[in-house]
């Protein structure tokens, strides 16, 4: 079977996925309609000839998947009543996000068909990559080579993230201690 | 052409979760399919037919795909797993405060 | 009697067999990341996973213990710090910042590629403790006796 038949039908496999998880009551049953979604993703850059993607999205998924079971899971969700107000909201998002996909379908015809790729500056990376860097795994030379400030930049935006989330916890932790 | 329609529809659908849902998980769920959307869309780029992964080998030779948008998406990733968990921080914060989930009632809460 | 904490016997048990695995297959992850897919990205999140593991299986109190959590944070500042450095000692050897200046070696060889294994190490440990701190700080978490307001 062709490469397209196979992502087409992962990515409907996705869109499912991800309306089902939006749409249920049950939390954790969302959380784990989710999770399949991104074992979706992981499964699109394999076909996609991204095996260090994969990798990563992979793990990163089940990370995820973890953290929020882990905090959201013991609380009880509260069903909420469809209103009038939240049913003309819902009606007037979808038709208006309708309108948005059938003005956009002029703009993806402009665009070269799929299998073509559209940067040309990475040809310089393919022929002199293994020359200039002295490593067989391209993508790891690129992203610690020839761009290791964009690493850089994104190690402290890791680091700011995590030190955001400590700062915003460990607060609440010590109130209790000090309460008991 | 079908598969970057589908891509954008999956993005859509983020957005109307965003819009719509009134519970804060659910919000969090919605910005991590856009998330998923955005970093496929770029590796859908990248793809070039019959050619393989960018990673070389002795004595083989062959075309590979464009490794400039994986090295993209690689980093992506990894910043949006720290978001993810500074939100998942924030909306406990919340509900230690509030008692729900529900951003309707926080809203009306604060007067 | 003490009290019994995290789970069964039998969790423990395969616990204790698989964990050494698991943090060696990511050691493996890192350390081959300029020769196969893979790299410190990767690495590090399967040694978090774990550590992980040990946390959900044993519980806090043992954790603690095994870890020494203050010195996960410590380790995590340095590992920034250290990229910052090998950044500023390319500086130093005349070429321009982060610049490869250890010697490039021959190709498909482990000890290669001059200082990208070497940023690989340092993504990867700084990946590991910090993701898994975010799990310790929020498993620490109690929100059902949370207080109001």
């Amino acid at each position: 079977m062709p490469i397209e038949t196979w992502l087409t039908f992962v990515l409907g496999f996705m869109i499912i996925g991800s309306i089902v998880a939006l749409e249920l009551k049950d939390i954790l049953s969302s959380i784990i309609s989710i999770g399949v979604v991104g074992l979706g993703v992981s499964v699109a850059f394999l076909f996609l000839q991204a095996p260090d993607l994969a990798i990563v999205q992979f793990l990163f998924e089940i990370f995820a998947i973890i953290i929020l079971v882990k905090v959201f899971i013991k609380k009880d969700y509260h069903y909420e009543e469809p209103s009038r107000i939240n049913k003309m909201l819902i009606g007037v998002t979808v038709i208006t996000l309708a309108v948005i996909f059938i003005f956009s379908i002029s703009v993806f015809k402009n665009i070269p068909p799929f299998g073509e790729p559209l940067l040309h500056t990475s040809k310089y990376y393919l022929e002199n990559g293994a020359g200039d860097t002295g490593a067989a795994n391209l993508v790891s030379s690129i992203i610690l080579d020839y761009r290791a400030y964009d690493t850089l930049g994104e190690v402290t935006v890791l680091f700011t993230a995590i030190l955001g989330s400590v700062t915003v916890l460990r607060l609440s932790i010590r109130k209790n201690k000090n309460k008991e | 052409m079908i598969i970057y329609l589908l891509c954008f529809v999956l993005f859509l659908v983020g957005i109307y979760g965003v819009i719509t849902k009134r519970d804060l998980v659910k919000i969090i769920l919605s910005l991590a399919i856009m998330g998923y959307s955005a970093n496929l869309f770029l590796i859908l780029f990248a793809y070039k037919k019959s050619a393989l992964y960018p990673i070389l080998e002795k004595g083989v030779d062959v075309p590979m795909v464009d490794p400039l948008p994986q090295a993209l998406v690689l980093t992506s990733i990894v910043i949006e797993l720290g978001t993810t968990a500074l939100l998942v921080s924030l909306v406990a914060k919340l509900f230690q405060k509030y008692r729900t989930f529900d951003i309707t009632k926080i809203r009306r809460l604060l007067g | 009697m003490k009290r019994q904490t995290g789970m069964t016997l039998i969790v423990k048990t395969i616990t204790r067999l698989t964990v050494w695995l698991i943090i060696l297959y990511g050691f493996y992850i890192i350390l081959h990341g300029h020769l196969t897919p893979g790299g410190g990205f990767g690495g590090g999140v399967i040694i978090a996973l774990a550590f992980l593991n040990v946390l959900l299986a044993y519980g806090r109190e043992f954790t603690d213990k095994w870890l020494k959590i203050s010195f996960l944070e410590k380790l995590e500042s340095l590992s920034i710090i250290l990229f910052l450095l090998l950044g500023i000692t390319a500086l130093l050897a005349g070429k321009l910042f982060l610049e490869n200046f250890i010697g490039k070696g021959h190709l498909y060889h482990l000890l290669s590629a001059g200082t990208i294994p070497v940023f690989n190490i340092i993504i990867g440990i700084k990946v590991a403790m910090s993701l898994f701190l975010v799990i310790w700080i929020l498993s620490g978490l109690k929100l059902e006796e949370g207080e109001e307001a």
